[in-house]
């Protein structure tokens, strides 16, 4: 067992430090993107939140927001398990790996955003007095970290039978990959919850928040799939039908439509009946008192999500791969700021005594998050140098007495 | 009316000394003095009900052991004697801290009357100087000014309405012609949203109605000030700045002595005081009288008669906070 393990740890270090020129460039640049983050946290740390853009008024702000957008991308991530095994995509278990490798790395990232955000990152283990079950955010601690939990098991057990040389074992792996599924959903529910239950604010404060975070987690998460399988398939051995990426990308449509059609709904309650509450919707569009308002970002994400509607609807555009990942890019953008930026901001502006209050992210938060998206990356990237190579078969334990390690190493993955 | 400037420097010889006795505090709060010798007797009831699983690692501070909720009445002189040792040597004076519990049969409710608020912002400095906020830093860095009490100014014709509220009115008398002012602070919520949310139980409605923060407890999520529907929350966003000179040596370990970096605190209604016998110091300085204060449960209060005699209202009462904070027109 520890003569596997070394094994494997031996073989992933070497799989790790290979590669191609832009693999090593990728890499020096995640790092120098993390180095700039920690520069900028050290600084705040040091000085306090004083140097982020956020205020009494407005408590809440970038950080919260990529930490919420980023629950939806590793619960969406998962649960394109069920069409892919409903649709005989092909290799299951690989398209398993990659959505749990992406969703590992976003829960890394929700985490690490959760740290940056709090005043007393060193008193994280006072959650020993966790205020379970009344507050919603004991609830999304709990859930992220037994969904991080599940899905390195789930990963760890395929990488380790395809290392040893062995099939999985189903009557273990399938009824966690089937338990993955609802935690998926549960982990965004419960980040609804987290506003959608605070009477106080009533810009969060609707049934529909939920609803809303599934459908437009199911659009940007699997804008990211897309693009990756598109670029492991290139540069590694993964075999993905284009049936399948033109089959997600039908998915999407639907979830493109549900989530402008709850946009829809909103936008209707809060302007037909017309109360003080609409003042939230009006800041995000349009601003308030003199203040611009957040408008430059909620105009671009509405329009974006729109134009990608349309380009996966129609199914030449659908099946053009240009066409396809020009949707890709603006749905993920789009919902980064619908669900970032333009879900917080108006959910506090005006604040609850009616002052507008300009929230705009500082230099020190946008650095910070910079550095947090490098390191997500980078566990990403480095997981996947692994796990791959190990899904193909092209890293296996090697018994001592067949001394040819190395060459039965193809080098074909040094590519990736 | 316009007797009253907003700007709290041109009129500080009007401050009365809020560290004196101040015969009027004894109407309506029944007797709840409690003295330092009454201390132990009295913690001896809070340890009883609380429970001792106290967390052994250390703090920032070093000298915290375990949640304040949580402190046996040892703990609790211990953490007392050790924090008046620490602010005696940082503040160079003799600090009094206390951790007075609460008391039995004592719920403390607020009443204020806008017919009577001229919008002065007496009440928010002297809030200030009580509850050792955080102060203007001169340098300009990690400036960091914290007040607990929000007057907002509103057009008379359009009522109590937060949506066209400011508090950021600067004119050279008070009242503005056409204008009321509603001051806000925490409400102290029967329900409180604030104490619902926070994820490590940090914060807590005391048995006398007072909602508390464990500033040692706290991580500083601020979760609690976006539940808040009152914004009676602050936070520290850099270290506080509290100069010697005008720290208030009164304190309670649950109210006004000194916060740091990275945590939350709010409106206590004075527990230094309130639980001492006195008036919060925003009723005292009140040069309206707008201000009343008292236990809830005492038949002979003040507050129970402006609940008797006036017709009262709380804010945001569609939220089912229930706030022990009652706004009324006296006049």
């Amino acid at each position: 067992m520890l003569q596997h393990l070394f094994q494997f740890l031996a073989g992933s270090f070497r799989h790790i430090i290979k590669g191609s020129k832009t693999y090593y460039a990728w890499v020096a640049f995640l790092l120098v993107l993390i180095g700039v983050g920690a520069v900028g946290y050290v600084d705040q740390f040091q000085q306090g939140l004083i140097v982020t853009g956020m205020r009494d008024q407005v408590m809440w702000g970038f950080y919260i927001g990529n930490f919420t957008f980023l629950v939806g991308v590793a619960a969406a991530a998962v649960v394109l398990v069920i069409p892919a095994y409903i649709y005989h995509w092909g290799p299951i278990y690989e398209i398993v790996i990659i959505g749990e490798l992406l969703a590992i790395s976003a829960i890394v990232m929700c985490m690490a955003f959760v740290s940056v955000d709090i005043g007393h990152v060193e008193r994280i283990w006072h959650f020993v007095t966790i205020n379970f079950p009344r507050s919603l955010l004991a609830w999304d601690v709990l859930v992220l970290n037994m969904y991080l939990v599940l899905n390195v098991t789930i990963v760890s057990h395929l990488l380790y039978r395809a290392f040893r040389g062995k099939p999985p074992v189903a009557a273990f792996v399938v009824p966690l990959v089937l338990l993955s599924i609802p935690a998926a959903v549960s982990i965004h529910t419960v980040t609804a919850f987290l506003y959608s239950g605070l009477g106080g604010r009533p810009f969060w404060n609707a049934s529909i928040l939920a609803p809303r975070f599934l459908a437009s987690a199911f659009c940007s998460g699997p804008a990211i799939i897309l693009i990756l399988l598109q670029i492991l398939r290139k540069t590694t051995g993964l075999q993905i039908k284009d049936a399948a990426i033109h089959k997600i990308a039908e998915l999407m449509a639907y979830a493109i439509f549900i989530n402008l059609f709850f946009l829809g709904c909103e936008i209707f309650k809060e302007y037909y009946s017309g109360t003080h509450h609409l003042l939230h919707t009006q800041y995000l569009f349009f601003g308030l008192d003199g203040h611009e308002g957040l408008g430059l970002f909620a105009w671009p994400s509405v329009i974006g999500t729109m134009i990608a509607f349309v380009l996966f609807m129609v199914p030449a555009t659908r099946h053009n791969f240009f066409t396809l990942n020009i949707g890709c890019v603006l749905l993920y953008f789009s919902v980064y700021i619908e669900k970032g930026i333009a879900l917080v901001i108006p959910g506090l502006t005006p604040d609850t005594l009616g002052e507008v209050y300009a929230y705009h992210p500082s230099r020190h938060e946008i650095q910070v998050a910079a550095g947090i998206f490098g390191l997500g990356f980078l566990v990403f990237t480095l997981l996947i140098k692994v796990a791959i190579p190990v899904a193909l078969g092209k890293l296996t334990y090697q018994d001592k007495n067949a001394p040819a390690v190395e060459a039965a190493e193809p080098p074909a993955t040094a590519h990736a | 009316m316009s007797c009253c400037s907003p700007e709290l420097p041109e009129v500080p010889t009007e401050i009365p000394d809020v560290e004196g006795p101040l015969p009027t505090t004894k109407r309506g709060l029944g007797d709840l003095s409690l003295t330092r010798r009454e201390f132990s007797k009295h913690t001896a009831i809070v340890a009883s009900f609380l429970s001792a699983a106290a967390c052994s690692t250390d703090s920032m501070d070093g000298f915290v052991k375990s949640r304040l909720r949580e402190m046996d009445r040892n703990e609790l002189k211990d953490l007392i004697s050790s924090l008046e040792r620490k602010y005696k040597k940082r503040f160079n004076k003799d600090v009094q801290v206390r951790a007075t519990p609460a008391a039995e049969g004592v719920r403390f409710a607020y009443a204020l009357d806008l017919s009577r608020c001229v919008g002065c912002r007496r009440c928010v400095h002297a809030c200030v100087k009580e509850n050792n906020q955080s102060r203007p830093n001169p340098d300009g860095d990690h400036n960091n000014p914290i007040q607990w009490i929000r007057v907002l100014e509103m057009n008379k014709e359009e009522g109590v309405d937060l949506a066209h509220a400011t508090p950021y009115y600067n004119p050279e008398e008070v009242p503005r012609e056409g204008k009321f002012y509603m001051p806000v602070q925490c409400q102290q919520c029967e329900n409180p949203p604030c104490t619902k949310v926070c994820p490590v139980q940090a914060t807590w409605k005391e048995p006398d109605g007072i909602v508390v923060v464990d500033y040692e407890w706290c991580i500083g999520c601020r979760y609690c000030m976006v539940a808040c529907p009152y914004g009676a929350r602050r936070f520290n966003w850099a270290e506080p700045y509290l100069p010697a000179d005008q720290v208030n040596p009164n304190m309670h370990v649950m109210g006004n002595r000194p916060r740091l970096k990275g945590v939350v605190e709010k409106c206590t209604f004075c527990i230094q005081r309130s639980r001492n016998g006195r008036y919060p110091a925003c009723v005292e300085i009140c040069p309206v009288g707008a201000r009343k204060f008292g236990n809830l449960l005492d038949p002979k209060s003040e507050i129970r008669s402006v609940l008797e005699n006036k017709r009262v209202f709380i804010l945001k009462e569609d939220l089912n906070t229930q706030p022990r904070f009652f706004y009324f027109y006296g006049i």
